[in-house]
């Protein structure tokens, strides 16, 4: 059960980011929540999955203590991957103190006794939702995306027994269709977020709603991403250093998307933006929506300020 | 005479106790254009369905230059069905993406062939709504907005974007009104003239073939009871059930 004690330390976040748990697990649940022959079999579904990049893997998704859309997916995925002694980092919409994130990593911490962390650069496993952290990934790291629909021509064909037939024949004309339609009505490709993608020149895959600004990172990743997605019942993956390449035209080339401001707390120009209305009177402003990036540069800020 | 492009004998094939083809055979050469006529329910578009992969006979053999169609991997057969043949509908609406713009449904066989330059893709398109008299103006409405001789027009026009060496029709004239019949008519043979095109076509209507073809065939209860020249089998029909089709022809 959680105690004050356990919600006071999320509150204060940067002060105690990372905090190995030992004691606090919950007696009666197998480590990490799942029972073995669960996590072996989800474990065969992310191996197959490793080894044919950006394909599409059925698995037997289980019932999980949260609602399908709030991270069943990637819950089963974390859960298969973690061992006792690693760090696990959870992002909601690039942000480590949202309910879900916050609730993911309690869960964690609780079921398993991993320590968990909000820096990226301390974490081994970062589930996430919408985002992949600014600070570039390493190897020994592993990305797990939770995902609500797998299939990036779920819109366009709506029968799955065709879309597996166009995948199986890399008939992936009808996805240009729709980008061609975008820029023929809007002049540009609409896309701004689940942007497809070419994954090691074959499959075409739904990133996960995040961003097209955070597409290029995907490409030659030095960390693994793994894609779970509860509902759909679909595990897939991108090896380290794997090409990822988003769609487009040759005349109307991929262009990540990013509000043109400056983060209103570090200053970043570089990393993409959350707008935040301040009240109701027309007021807002744009601040870095990967928390623990922003952060870590206020905080060098504040240490070059004062060392002058 | 040239080598054929299509042959197929010995065609078979029965849905039940109902045999819907019988030891048909059929071929059609560069750049001809191969009626199939008979009354409904003789097997034409099974025949043509057939002949295009679509269904697979029980027995009997189409080859395309010589490579038997049916033993071709689905990956091979749908690369031929994108690239070197084109299938037009009877009714557009098969054959049209109502939810994608004129221009996307022009462009979409380009791009599964691997075009990746909107302005080119565009230019082409254009350039294929003015061969089938579209508009340029109605490049990107929806094809529901289209009026049916539109329609058809326009999945013409998607078909031979690719430029297919062998096309097959499936009554393309069928549920349009006879003035539009006629113009449509018109396109399919200054089209296949123009770019030496195989048609083979399905239709009930003798006039039409009369106009299009070749080379007719007649069919009936799964059989092809007569073929040859659309002059000799229409002026000179020899088979009792040829000569009722024709004569039933109304005069106008």
């Amino acid at each position: 059960m959680s105690t004050p004690d356990d919600r006071s330390a999320e509150g204060r976040g940067h002060l105690n980011r990372s905090r190995p748990n030992e004691g606090t697990m919950m007696e009666g649940y197998n480590f990490a929540y799942l029972d073995e022959a669960t996590k072996r079999m989800i474990r065969r579904a992310i191996l197959k999955a490793v080894a044919i990049p950006g394909h599409q893997i059925p698995f037997g998704a289980r019932e999980m203590p949260l609602p399908y859309g709030w991270g069943t997916g990637g819950i089963q995925v974390t859960a298969s991957i973690l061992g006792p002694a690693d760090t696990l980092k959870v992002i909601d919409q690039g942000s480590d103190d949202t309910t879900n994130a916050i609730s993911i990593r309690r869960f964690f911490r609780r079921v398993a006794g991993v320590a968990t962390t909000e820096r990226t650069a301390e974490a081994s496993v970062i589930q996430t939702r919408h985002r992949i952290p600014e600070r570039t990934l390493r190897e020994d790291q592993i990305m797990v995306y939770q995902v609500p629909q797998p299939e990036p021509l779920f819109k366009l064909e709506p029968r799955r027994a065709e879309t597996k037939r166009l995948h199986a024949l890399a008939d992936y004309g009808l996805m240009h269709v729709r980008l061609y339609e975008d820029i023929a009505r809007l002049g540009h490709i609409a896309k701004a977020y689940d942007y497809p993608v070419m994954v090691n020149g074959r499959y075409l895959m739904s990133p996960s709603p995040i961003p097209a600004f955070d597409n290029p990172k995907m490409h030659r990743m030095a960390a693994l991403q793994l894609f779970g997605a509860g509902r759909e019942k679909r595990i897939y993956a991108i090896p380290p250093y794997t090409e990822v390449r988003s769609l487009d035209f040759e005349d109307h080339p991929f262009r990540p998307i990013r509000a043109p401001h400056a983060c209103a707390f570090c200053g970043s120009t570089d990393t993409y933006l959350d707008e935040v209305i301040t009240d109701d009177a027309g007021g807002r402003m744009f601040v870095c929506s990967d928390t623990d990036f922003c952060t870590e540069r206020q905080d060098a800020a504040a240490s070059r300020e004062a060392a002058e | 005479m040239t080598t054929p492009l299509l042959t197929a004998e010995g065609l078979t094939l029965r849905f039940g106790a109902i045999p819907a083809l019988l030891d048909v055979a059929i071929d059609v050469a560069e750049g001809e254009v191969v009626a199939i006529v008979g009354e409904s329910g003789s097997g034409k578009t099974t025949l043509l369905r057939v002949l295009s992969g679509l269904m697979s006979p029980d027995a009997g053999t189409v080859r395309w230059l010589g490579q038997d169609v049916h033993a071709m991997g689905e990956a091979a057969r749908r690369r031929l069905m994108r690239t070197e043949w084109g299938f037009v509908h009877q009714n557009p609406r098969d054959g049209l993406r109502l939810n994608v713009s004129a221009g996307g449904n022009v462009g979409e066989r380009l791009m599964a062939v691997g075009a990746r330059h909107y302005g080119n893709i565009r230019t082409e398109a254009l350039s294929w709504l003015a061969r089938v008299e579209v508009d340029a103006a109605r490049i990107d409405d929806l094809p529901r907005t289209f009026s049916g001789g539109m329609q058809q027009r326009l999945q013409i026009a998607r078909t031979l974007v690719t430029r297919p060496r062998l096309v097959f029709m499936d009554e393309p004239t069928g549920g349009l009104d006879v003035s539009v019949q006629a113009r449509l008519l018109d396109l399919i043979r200054s089209l296949s003239r123009e770019l030496g095109l195989s048609v083979l076509i399905v239709t009930h209507d003798i006039a039409a073939a009369r106009l299009l073809a070749d080379r007719i065939l007649v069919m009936r209860r799964g059989r092809v009871v007569e073929q040859g020249l659309t002059d000799r089998v229409l002026d000179d029909p020899q088979h009792p059930y040829t000569q009722l089709l024709v004569s039933s022809v109304l005069a106008a």
